[in-house]
């Protein structure tokens, strides 16, 4: 039975080192904008070859093309 | 009518078809070719129309050829590195994001391009040997992300975020999670006989877990306790540090001497709930700022005269940095420009629009060897002014040097939660005591475990929560209905006012939109038709305004079209002439005009040299001020306090309640002063202003409401701002002010109850840890449940008045 300390060595040590991914993620500023990254994630590689284009008239409006984006 | 392509403005006026699309203007225009020409058309696939309409920045940016302002703005400046930060008040949505940090795109010695939305700020990595920062800030303009840069970026220091209380609530979290893990075999409590003897292991690792808890996370807590208590005072924390003191000491012992396991679970749940408390009462609006004074107005840079190289008929003109300039200095202010310092004109016809600093609604005319004074707005042609003061010797920047801009507003001592705190302090004190003298009769043993259960137990976890949970919850119903206060602690303060003033210009008219009246003879079509093509070539602020009432008009080419800056225009077209401007320069020749029509800004018109009448600009006061000023009228005393004369005193009585006190020409020191006098009768001032006249008197009020037409360009120093198409919301976000200071009051209630019910147990000496551990938390959640079902139960009220106000509208 003595196993236990070692399953609680082990607990508190993946305890901690979520603990630590925490406070270095905090202090690296990962929390200080917690939007823009949010929408940033939606864009891909959007470049429109403009001359070829034939451009829509009226554009998508935004939920549709997130709901597409999720499709792929 | 169409809309843009790019901006979704109506097309007025000219449109302009391309490729298929209709612009509002050539600015519009020029970014979509801009755009599509680097692939970057999915642009307007992101968003419908998110574009800016990009606005005229010739020669606006040329301080940026002085390097030493440059170096004042870069953030970061090695060899071909360059790092730099704006604030960018157009950016609002994704479009904005994509089309900005794909700036490489459009110019390759851009390496890098981060957007941070909520501050709506870019932070621009690029090579400056490859191309200028000015080059840059004109690249950010075409496309019509203009950024903001003011005084307040000179020599900016680099903000220090403060993540002390997300550190504090991990520590408490991780701990929390971890203790009671580690408790659970001692709520069932498990007899099995292996559990039993390794309780030694788990009970030393919870009491290792909760140090750091106690020591870091719960220090706020015993130095607020400590300086309340020092300065004979008995507020919230108090309790909660002896609670927490309490449950420290006691615990270890039990687990030191091997005689309990302790309540180190409540004690971690306790102080994790608090934090988190605390943490949900912190709302910031990172694109805002509270404390801005007018240094986030002023230019960072001025036209400067070289008096030394004069040549060809003119002086050299060079961009130097405003805290540069020397009196006796000559300077050049154009058209738009803010005048930065206090000087003399020299030259040109001043028309200076001191609205913003003073309150007076109307530009100034200046002539030559008049005083000029720092904060205005020069309107018209360019001008000339001799240095007199530098920039902090300035009549207007002095009055940032009172007291009262020092001073910071202590909301704390007057709450609610203080006030009840120091009687449920004593209390629960005397509780401990007499339960403590009972049990010395009855069994002296238990007398150390019933009086610090006692305390235990009367910890406030749930009365500390009532307040930040219900404040906070208000603060983001009025941050959605675009009333922005600073903390959380205004909303209390709001609930108590019992006197409202008003400033006037700006605040209780709009500085958007002017009522223009035309009085005299009837215009022929034709002649319309020529002076809006005459008012079309000018740039004069009021030419701007009546182009704008007159547009539908048909736009000739004119034969002929003559400005003379300060005086007037005139046109000409077919034989046929038209002269805009003064009384004097249209050829009036009837005497006294001005008296006639008091102290009114008026256009005059005259064609083929024969007057025929005026446009007379009037303030247009903002919708349903009667109905707004009645439902105030129920919750405070009213009181106009302008710096603008007397001219609208009679609309101004026919719209208020009777009796309503209105001072005119007041300086910004009279208007602090004022508000210190009817503080000094007792009365709880709610200030509402706009402009910079009025930050003496917002700072001292006990609370400053600033009225801004666009919320991201300035406003003064304050505690709240609020968007001024939700003006009319005013007296609804009072009431909700004063609701939200009855749920703080039922919650109070509530948790007494469970104070109660926990002293009970604790007195008869019957406190558990499992039963501490099962109140504390449904005590705090029960209440934090309450607390917000309440207030979104009133802030849904303010947003059905939002709702039928627009279905009004439309």
């Amino acid at each position: 039975m003595s196993i236990i300390y070692m399953l609680l060595a082990i607990s508190v040590v993946v305890a901690v080192v979520f603990f630590v991914a925490f406070i270095l993620s905090v202090r690296q500023g990962q929390y200080d904008d917690t939007y823009t990254p949010s929408v940033r994630m939606l864009f891909e590689d959007e470049l429109v070859k403009g001359a070829s284009k034939t451009s829509k008239a009226t554009p998508q409006p935004k939920t549709q093309n997130n709901a597409n984006r999720k499709l792929k | 009518m169409e809309t843009c392509y790019h901006c979704g403005d109506l097309c007025t006026g000219t449109a302009i078809a391309h490729k298929g699309k209709v612009f509002c203007c050539n600015g519009c225009k020029t970014v979509y070719d801009i755009l599509q020409d680097n692939d970057l058309s999915y642009y307007y696939d992101l968003d419908a129309s998110p574009g800016i309409s990009p606005k005229d920045f010739k020669g606006k940016y040329d301080f940026l050829d002085n390097p030493e302002i440059c170096e004042k703005l870069l953030e970061f400046n090695e060899q071909d590195t360059q790092i730099v930060s704006f604030t960018i008040p157009a950016i609002h949505c994704s479009s904005c994001i994509w089309v900005l940090e794909n700036l490489n795109k459009l110019n390759a010695a851009i390496k890098n391009t981060q957007v941070n939305f909520p501050e709506k700020s870019i932070r621009i990595t690029y090579n400056s040997s490859a191309i200028s920062l000015k080059k840059v800030v004109k690249l950010l303009c075409m496309l019509g992300y203009e950024p903001c840069i003011s005084l307040e970026d000179f020599n900016k220091k680099k903000k220090k975020t403060d993540r002390t209380l997300i550190y504090k609530l991990g520590v408490a979290g991780f701990a929390f999670g971890n203790v009671m893990f580690l408790s659970f075999p001692e709520y069932f409590e498990v007899n099995e006989f292996w559990l039993d003897q390794y309780k030694g292991v788990f009970r030393a690792l919870m009491l290792v877990f909760s140090i750091p808890v106690v020591v870091y996370s719960a220090q706020d807590y015993f130095v607020s306790a400590f300086k309340s208590l020092r300065s004979k005072l008995l507020n919230i924390d108090v309790p909660i540090a002896l609670g927490i003191l309490v449950l420290f000491i006691r615990s270890c012992t039990e687990v030191l001497t091997q005689t309990g396991t302790g309540f180190f679970d409540s004690l971690t749940g306790l102080i994790f709930f608090l934090l988190l408390g605390k943490f949900f009462q912190q709302k910031t609006y990172a694109f805002l700022s509270f404390e801005r004074d007018y240094k986030s107005y002023f230019p960072i840079a001025v036209t400067r005269l070289d008096a030394s190289k004069y040549f060809k008929n003119r002086y050299l003109e060079n961009q130097i940095p405003v805290y540069q300039i020397k009196p006796q200095d000559r300077i050049l202010i154009r058209n738009g420009e803010l005048i930065p310092v206090d000087g003399m004109l020299l030259k040109g016809e001043g028309l200076i629009d001191y609205s913003f600093v003073t309150g007076e609604a109307e530009p100034i005319a200046k002539n030559k060897g008049e005083a000029v004074y720092a904060g205005g707005r020069q309107q018209g042609g360019v001008i000339e002014l001799c240095v007199t003061k530098g920039v902090e010797q300035s009549y207007l920047t002095q009055l940032w040097s009172n007291a009262i801009f020092q001073k910071k507003k202590e909301n704390e001592l007057h709450s609610l939660t203080t006030k009840i705190s120091k009687h449920f302090t004593i209390g629960v004190l005397s509780i401990a005591l007499c339960a403590s003298g009972i049990w010395w009769l009855l069994d002296p043993s238990k007398i150390l475990d019933v009086f610090t259960a006692i305390l235990i137990v009367a910890c406030p976890c749930a009365l500390a929560l009532s307040a930040p949970f219900t404040l906070g919850n208000l603060l983001r119903i009025t941050g959605k209905n675009k009333l922005y206060l600073k903390d959380a602690g205004v909303i209390e303060t709001l609930a108590d006012i019992d006197t409202i003033v008003f400033d006037k210009t700006g605040t209780l008219t709009t500085a958007s939109e002017n009522a223009i009246r035309y009085e005299g003879i009837d215009l022929s079509e034709a002649e319309e038709s020529l002076l809006t093509s005459t008012l079309r070539a000018s740039n004069h602020p009021l030419s701007r305004n009546l182009y704008n009432l007159l547009q539908d008009y048909d736009i000739q080419t004119l034969d002929d079209f003559e400005e003379q800056i300060g005086k007037g225009i005139s046109g000409a077209y077919n034989n046929n002439t038209v002269r805009i401007g003064s009384y004097e320069y249209v050829g009036g020749s009837q005497v006294n005009w001005s008296f006639k029509n008091g102290k009114r800004t008026a256009v005059h018109i005259s064609t083929n040299n024969t007057y025929k009448g005026c446009y007379v600009f009037y303030n247009r006061f903002r919708e349903n001020l009667p109905q707004i000023f009645n439902a105030l009228h129920k919750h405070a005393e009213l009181i106009i306090l302008s710096g603008d004369n007397d001219g609208e005193r009679a609309t101004l009585t026919a719209m208020l309640p009777k009796q309503t006190a209105m001072h005119f020409n007041q300086k910004p020191e009279d208007k602090l002063n004022f508000i210190n006098k009817l503080q000094l009768q007792g009365k709880k001032v709610l200030m509402v202003g706009d402009g910079l006249n009025d930050s003496g008197a917002l700072a001292q009020s006990n609370v400053g409401i600033a009225i801004s037409e666009n919320i991201n360009v300035f406003s003064p120093a304050c505690d709240g701002i609020l968007d001024a198409s939700r003006f009319q919301t005013l007296p609804a976000f009072l009431q909700l002010a004063k609701q939200g200071k009855r749920i703080i009051k039922w919650s109070f209630a509530f948790s007494l109850l469970y104070n109660l019910i926990g002293l009970a147990l604790a007195v008869t000496g019957n406190l558990k840890p499992v039963y501490a551990a099962i109140l504390m938390p449904l005590s705090s959640i029960s209440i934090v449940v309450f607390t917000t079902l309440c207030s979104y139960y009133y802030g849904k009220k303010i947003s059905a008045l939002k709702n039928k106000e627009q279905n009004s509208k439309s």
